[in-house]
């Protein structure tokens, strides 16, 4: 005996098999990333004043990569509903579209990821707290550090670092060290901070450093959740990327041998595609505009 | 599950709108913290801003959800699931809210011995 | 009728494509229900048997500090080294130990067996399903699980020792204590939890979707009823767990705060974090599917007993539509009651008494099903296997659980019996006397379905009764120990407050008591050797059945070849009347299976 319903709908239930089955995976995704947006709001409104940070986002990126995500979830149904109009060509030319989309998202994904990895804070013995880039001397070629932390100081026995500060913060205290002349503060707050270079760097002595840590998980409870969730919601991408890529390359032999097969299959892939996108919905805003 | 067989391209026209649509909402969330001038964020304070991007969140949500996972045709699914959430939501943020404040050792003390209030 | 072994292939003219797939796709890489079903069952009854002698070596520990562990000591020190130096069991090997006898107990044991196991072979039969719905995913989920359940043992071996957090595993302690242990338990996690919500799936999309024609939902045998509702308990109570080992995890491997509070101090030092985390925000979300896990862990063994009553009193079950009501309801209320587990957090008392409310509520429920197990009992006619005892031995142990878990639930007198052993016997009572005993009701119930052989009735009885004594002997005592006082996890047993007779409340009986109850343990263990000899040797040894349905039951697994070929039923089934159809007026027989049709006139 075969088992029943894999294509054909249930009559009393109107479903087929995959459709019940993604939906109730769905569910269990919801309460899965709702913890995490529970997670958030406790950490948030936990955490100590000025810990908080805001504005440290890129949001033009994040915007770009939200039109990606929206334009894959577009493609994906087309890409469906070509099946179901049996257009075979319109449906491969979707899915090449919408898992391009995926991996773009990707991407530009690592490339934020790696621009926070050498972006940095550092709080001074003193008390004043600065955010800024490190660049330092490898040979001739002046290189980006990256996951650098107050451990790093003493383990690579750095006496000192070259800072290029940012613009003051919404989030915390803009005091400088050394302190600034006015034009100099000037020159910096018309830059905003945002991207490396645009101003001079200053030294500071590694045993005036209290802490120093890149914009990585470690670094505070906002860039922890942040991390977590966007890695989780990027897992998710590439799971979903990798089971559109199989229903791409062996669409036409399954096509072949039972069409409907293949257009259930796709819609199935299809809601969870856009389950993940429902929930960078909701992360965009959250992380980087709230 | 109804039939998609006749008028796909209809369904396609409109699948590309709810796309533009999704597209104006993103922009709109955009706006609320990037242009200076219309910048909402630092004009009407965090609780308005909040409240307008989760609201524009769960309205392109809501697009994706009904449009491109075909939710609108299962309105009773719907009215079930989203009311038992709703139900859940506002029972336990309304729990959360009422005992927040409600910490051992604050409020009114008792007597051990005799029970009274002190 | 037929008593086929497993190479026998049963079918008619239909064609299955049924060439010999091979030894590994047929045994290993399964997608048989009824394969994965007994490969769950091997893997949790193994570690069942581990995690039951990580607790002897506790008892002997709690009994006797101090002293090392006659024979098995020297192998211990060998394996763990300095902890276990001499054989003697040190309080971090105790911790470690304990972490481990819960962890595995819970999720590597008797959730695997009552659910995966007996879930897997039976639930598709009792629905006249040819499989699960999907069988591939069903795979994909065992084999996650025994991944899980590999690295959950290879923590045992790595320098640092496994977790020795508690099952618990509470932040800050589980994420400061030094040493990878914790780390290979939240992998593990991860992938048990994966597991189940794949599991979790399978089965709601297959109770739904794969009932038999004529197997309407008020037709479904109880059992099955009680996995579908534990089905949807792991698919949405599990991943807020996900969640928090995911964290837990990020604090381990990567630094992060989530759960370690801003000025955090580690061995007389301030911990080199960013702070802002919070310790309640683990448990909170480890309680969410906490509770519903203990609701997970009974429901099939609710339901395979009320198979065995229903099926052993020759009549039917006395309130089945309540049953059914009771433990939909009880699934949907387990999942507001989770913190009465933690009512010492510092919580006000308006919260608590919510907590406390919905957690005397959901008494209601559970009181329900076990009323209408027991009133299944009146006018029965009891036939006495060994599975008919062991089910009716749970009703009682079930309740004496249910019931000391009242002064648990209410806010006021947790406040003395949080974390005492008091709460180590309310749980056990409902887990070991009760849970356990529905499972070993269910294997010697459904064993000759699998095998084709009854096991050993005069050894089953000796494991039943032995077990029976000595599970109230080892447990009942350990009231009036918390009630006196005695904290848990204490690796010394409380010797450290034997001076305190009289002091601090904790009286020396009270601690001498240890040693009755670890001999009461080591008798457990010797009364459960009946019954993994009779395992083993009724496989080629026990006496053979004459019929497919030895037991002369109503419900659809026993209306198949033995053991059921792969797509299970030989022409497809239908279904024209309820599951306990016993003793039914004017019906020339004792019992009508399902699938017999009415007949005209």
């Amino acid at each position: 005996m075969d088992i029943p319903f894999t294509t054909k709908a249930r009559p009393d239930t109107g479903l087929y098999n995959a459709k019940l089955g993604i939906w109730l995976f769905l569910a269990s995704e919801v309460m899965l990333f709702g913890a995490f947006f529970s997670a958030y709001i406790l950490l948030r409104v936990g955490a100590d004043p000025g810990a908080w940070a805001h504005g440290l986002m890129n949001v033009p990126i994040g915007t770009f990569n939200t039109f990606v995500l929206i334009l894959s979830s577009v493609t994906v149904v087309m890409a469906w509903a070509a099946l179901k109009a049996h257009n075979y060509s319109l449906y491969r030319n979707c899915m090449v579209i919408t898992i391009a989309c995926a991996l773009g998202f990707l991407v530009v994904k690592s490339f934020e990821y790696a621009e926070k990895f050498r972006h940095y804070e550092v709080w001074m013995k003193d008390g004043t707290r600065m955010t800024g880039h490190i660049d330092y001397q490898d040979g001739a070629v002046k290189k980006h550090a990256y996951l650098w932390n107050t451990k790093t100081l003493s383990k690579k026995k750095i006496e000192s670092i070259a800072f290029t500060p940012d613009a003051p913060n919404e989030w915390m205290p803009g005091q400088y060290y050394p302190p600034m002349t006015k034009e100099q503060l000037e020159h910096v707050k018309k830059h905003d901070g945002k991207g490396d270079h645009h101003h001079e760097a200053i030294t500071i002595k590694s045993a005036d450093i209290q802490r120093l840590s890149a914009f990585v998980p470690a670094h505070s409870t906002f860039f922890a959740i942040y991390f977590t969730m966007t890695a989780l919601h990027g897992l998710h991408v590439l799971g979903g990327a990798i089971v559109l890529s199989y229903f791409l390359f062996r669409g036409r032999k399954m096509w072949q041998a039972d069409p409907d097969h293949l257009t259930n299959r796709v819609e199935v892939g299809g809601l969870f595609w856009h389950f993940v996108d429902l929930v960078w919905i909701f992360l965009f805003p959250i992380m980087y505009i709230l | 599950m109804s039939d998609h067989t006749h008028d796909i391209s209809k369904h396609r026209k409109i699948y590309i709108t709810v796309g533009v649509i999704l597209l104006i909402g993103t922009l709109c969330t955009f706006a609320l913290d990037h242009f200076d001038s219309i910048n909402l964020k630092k004009k009407v304070g965090m609780l308005v801003a909040t409240l307008a991007a989760l609201a524009i969140a769960t309205v392109k949500g809501g697009f994706v959800a009904g449009v491109f996972m075909h939710l609108s045709n299962e309105k009773k699914w719907v009215y079930w699931v989203m009311g038992i959430t709703i139900f859940c939501v506002l029972g336990l943020m309304g729990l959360t809210l009422w005992g927040m404040n409600d910490i051992p050792g604050q409020g009114h003390q008792f007597d051990l011995k005799t029970g009274l209030p002190k | 009728m037929h008593t086929a072994t497993h190479t026998d292939v049963q079918h008619g003219t239909h064609e299955h494509g049924h060439e010999d797939i091979g030894f590994w796709r047929k045994y290993i890489f399964s997608t048989d229900h009824k394969v994965i079903g007994i490969q769950y069952g091997i893997t949790s009854l193994a570690f069942l048997f581990l995690g039951f002698m990580l607790m002897l070596a506790m008892r002997w520990q709690i009994a006797k500090p101090g002293e090392p562990i006659p024979f098995f000591g020297p192998i211990l020190a060998q394996i763990f080294g300095d902890v276990a130096a001499k054989g003697i069991i040190s309080a971090d090997l105790y911790n470690t130990f304990g972490a481990m006898h819960g962890t595995i107990m819970v999720f590597l044991a008797v959730v695997p067996l009552g659910f995966a196991a007996f879930g897997n072979y039976v639930v598709p039969l009792q629905i006249g399903a040819p499989d699960m719905a999907f069988p591939r995913v069903n795979m994909a989920s065992f084999w996650a699980f025994f991944i899980g359940c590999v690295v959950m043992f290879a923590s045992f071996f790595i320098p640092s020792g496994a977790a020795q957090f508690g099952w618990t595993s509470y932040s800050p302690g589980a994420t400061t204590t030094p040493g990878d242990g914790q780390t290979y338990w939240l992998v593990a996690m991860i992938l048990l939890i994966t597991s189940s919500l794949l599991g979790a799936v399978n089965f709601i999309a297959t109770i739904i979707q794969l009932r038999a024609p004529g197997m309407t939902w008020f037709r479904l045998p109880f059992f099955c009823w009680a996995q579908f509702v534990t089905a949807f308990l792991l698919l949405l109570a599990f991943p807020p767990l996900e969640t928090a080992g995911l964290m837990q995890l990020m604090d381990k491997v990567l630094g992060t705060s989530f759960f370690l509070p801003t000025g955090l101090f580690v061995g007389g030092n301030p911990a080199d974090i960013s702070g802002g985390g919070s310790p309640l925000l683990w448990q909170h979300l480890f309680w969410f599917l906490g509770h519903p896990e203990v609701y997970v862990l009974i429901l099939p063994a609710i339901g395979m007993v009320t198979e065995i009553l229903a099926n052993s009193t020759r009549k039917p079950i006395w309130g089945y539509k309540s049953m059914v009501y009771a433990v939909l309801v009880l699934g949907f209320i387990s999942f507001i009651v989770w913190a009465h587990h933690m009512y010492l957090t510092g919580m006000g008392t308006k919260i608590s008494t919510f907590f406390q409310a919905t957690t005397m509520i959901i008494s209601i429920p559970s009181v329900v099903l076990l009323t209408c197990l027991f009133m299944s009992l009146w006018g029965g006619s009891l036939r006495f296997h060994t599975h008919t005892l062991f089910a009716l031995a749970f009703l009682p142990m079930f309740g004496i659980g249910g019931l000391t878990g009242l002064p648990l639930g209410f806010n006021f007198s947790d406040i003395l019996l949080h974390d005492s052993y008091y709460v180590i016997a309310h749980f056990h009572y409902v887990v070991a006397p009760g849970t356990i005993f529905g499972l070993f009701a269910g294997v010697y119930y459904w064993y000759p379905k699998m095998t084709g052989r009854k096991m050993n009735e005069t050894l089953g009885r000796i494991h039943f009764w032995l077990s029976l004594v000595f599970m109230n002997l080892v447990f009942m005592p350990m009231f009036a120990q918390g009630m006196a006082g005695m904290s848990r996890r204490m690796s010394d047993g409380g010797a450290t407050y034997a001076e305190s007779d009289g002091i601090l409340g904790l009286s020396a009986a009270t601690i001498q008591s240890n040693t009755a109850i670890s001999h009461a343990a080591f008798a457990l263990a010797l009364a459960q050797i009946p019954f993994i000899i009779n395992f083993f040797w009724s496989i080629k040894k026990g006496e053979k059945i004459t019929s497919d349905n030895p037991w002369e039951s109503t419900t659809l697994e026993w209306q198949t070849p033995t053991p059921p070929p792969h797509g299970n039923f030989e022409k497809p089934i239908e279904v024209f009347r309820g599951p306990y159809e016993y003793s039914v007026p004017g019906h020339p027989g004792d019992f009508v299976p399902q699938n017999e049709p009415h007949k005209k006139n």
